[in-house]
């Protein structure tokens, strides 16, 4: 039996520590894990957890990131649950298997630790990974901050484990921004953190031997396509238990979380969204707006997948010009957001101005001054009616402006 | 709501829609919960539709193996090594070919101690007593 770990009401953990402690409380039976910067102190912390008596599970370092996520697949169809701890180029070789862990529907948890993607190569901060595995199939949960990334995480279990989702979830957090930033974080005292999560439940378990079980088949056009319309049903339902969910979390904690976050949007006429630590300092770029009489806001997603379409229509319906920060270099088009948040405001009949900013690659420091700038693009749109700059700018870059249309 | 693969026929597989499926493919063995089921006979056992026991791959073939019982010593090599389990034997002693199941990979051949071997591989649409009159004869060890 592990020891319960003494924890004060309010801890002064770093991201990854907060994460790390989320990991623990859960029970983890399985973490199969490599280390990477940024994230390497989640599964560092979770280890010493194991070492010092605090974990009954099981630590198996293995030799990739591929690995890491192909023994939380085996653990998982076994019929336990599992959990890793990522970043950038690991979450990239692990792609492949995110994959398989969505398909085969097994409720593994994901902490990622956002980073940048090679080449050139870098350790810190932005969102290429996120954005390669958005379309993996996971549920895609999305932290500011340490305290957020620890609730996020104990909830992610409970959101993937619950039997009408039976899906793999991701907790994002910043590079360093989050991850090696210690702050205040109160957390749940072990019991009422296993209390709140529950006991696994284990379903088509493979050691369950009087009645095997084969996992990870090959269906080809006969079934295939039944399969993966099944598998985005699930996780376009899963809303209304990730709901359920905050909701619970919120009766035992007071913290409140919903599928998007809004900040004084009531009566914004312009708007920031972004992802991540961003949005803290959009914050306080919107506070310092409000004082030159610019109606400023700031909107973010706490879920990423599934896309809450509606809701982010709503939040922005009544806005003249929104930027869409994007911190992942968009590749040859727009940005993921200025894409999904463009389609969600034209389907649901809403045609404010909308730009593209590419902004943070590689833990490029975003300043409060550049997200004001980036309010009085918005407010000169806004005053216009029409784009009055460019549709995509890059921003915090030397050299040359580099903008598009 | 996902039917119970237990309850489904083979021939009515092909026909379930995305809500009736098992999420995430899982497939399961048998109809009934099982004990020491590698101790009961293959078929006796309770295979569920979805059981690759139910899926027939012998048309993958080009070429079969014969079994020559004549010469055949019951050494289970055969039995052991098959990939697709498509020995049958029955108290150790060999029976034959299960051809709905054998890929024609020819490894039965190639464990065969026997000399000349007792299994030995012929064209797939040559008959088996065919093969059988044109056995060869035991080959002498060189010194």
């Amino acid at each position: 039996m592990a020891k319960k770990y003494e924890l004060n009401e309010v801890e002064v953990w770093d991201g990854n520590m907060a994460a790390a402690h989320a990991l623990r409380q859960a029970q983890v039976d399985i973490v199969a894990a490599y280390p990477i910067t940024p994230s390497t102190p989640i599964v560092q912390n979770y280890s010493k957890f194991l070492a010092d008596g605090y974990v009954d599970g099981e630590f198996i370092m293995v030799e990739s990131e591929h690995s890491a996520m192909s023994g939380c697949v085996a653990a998982s169809a076994a019929g336990v649950r599992a959990a890793t701890a990522t970043s950038s180029q690991g979450f990239a070789l692990m792609v492949e298997v995110l994959y398989q862990a969505s398909g085969m529907r097994l409720p593994i948890v994901l902490t990622v630790v956002n980073r940048a993607l090679a080449a050139p190569l870098n350790v810190n901060g932005d969102h290429s990974d996120m954005y390669l595995g958005r379309d993996a199939g996971w549920i895609n949960l999305c932290s500011y901050n340490p305290q957020e990334a620890y609730d996020l995480t104990l909830m992610a279990f409970k959101i993937g484990e619950d039997l009408k989702v039976r899906l793999p979830v991701m907790v994002h957090q910043d590079g360093f921004i989050c991850s090696h930033t210690a702050q205040n974080v109160r957390p749940l005292q072990d019991e009422e953190a296993i209390e709140f999560i529950g006991e696994y439940k284990p379903v088509n378990s493979m050691m369950d031997v009087a009645n095997p079980v084969t996992h990870g088949v090959q269906t080809e056009e006969d079934w295939h396509f039944e399969h993966k319309a099944r598998q985005h049903n699930d996780l376009m339902n899963s809303v209304s238990v990730i709901k359920d969910v905050f909701a619970e979390f919120k009766a035992k904690t007071g913290r409140e979380y919903d599928l998007i976050y809004t900040y004084k949007m009531d009566d914004a006429d312009v708007a920031i969204v972004a992802l991540g630590t961003t949005v803290e300092s959009a914050r306080i770029a919107a506070d310092a707006m409000r004082e030159n009489g610019i109606k400023a806001g700031v909107v973010s997603f706490r879920v990423l997948r599934p896309f809450p379409f509606k809701e982010i229509a709503d939040a922005l319906g009544n806005v003249k010009a929104i930027a869409a920060m994007d911190r992942s270099a968009p590749g040859g088009t727009f940005g993921m957001l200025f894409n999904e948040i463009g389609a969600a405001l034209l389907a649901n009949g809403k045609k404010p101005v909308l730009l593209n900013y590419i902004y943070g690659l590689g833990g490029r420091d975003t300043t409060i001054e550049m997200l004001q700038d980036i309010y009085k693009d918005l407010d000169a749109c806004a005053k216009a009616g029409e784009a009055v700059v460019p549709l995509q700018q890059f921003i915090g870059l030397r050299g040359p402006k580099l903008s598009y249309f | 709501m996902a039917r119970d693969m237990k309850d489904v026929k083979v021939d009515e597989i092909n026909e379930l829609g995305w809500d009736e499926i098992i999420p995430g493919a899982a497939l399961f063995s048998f109809t009934e919960t099982v004990e020491d089921v590698a101790e009961v006979p293959m078929d006796e056992r309770p295979y569920a539709p979805t059981n690759s026991h139910e899926w027939q791959v012998g048309d993958w073939r080009v070429e079969k193996p014969v079994y020559n019982r004549d010469l055949c010593i019951d050494c289970q090599f055969c039995w052991v090594f098959c990939p697709d389990m498509s020995i049958l034997s029955r108290d150790k002693k060999m029976i034959g070919v299960i051809y709905e199941h054998c890929k024609g990979c020819g490894i039965c051949v190639e464990v065969c101690p026997t000399n000349p071997k007792s299994l030995l591989m012929f064209p797939e649409h040559m008959e088996n007593a065919d093969a059988l009159a044109q056995w060869p004869k035991k080959e002498k060890k060189d010194k």
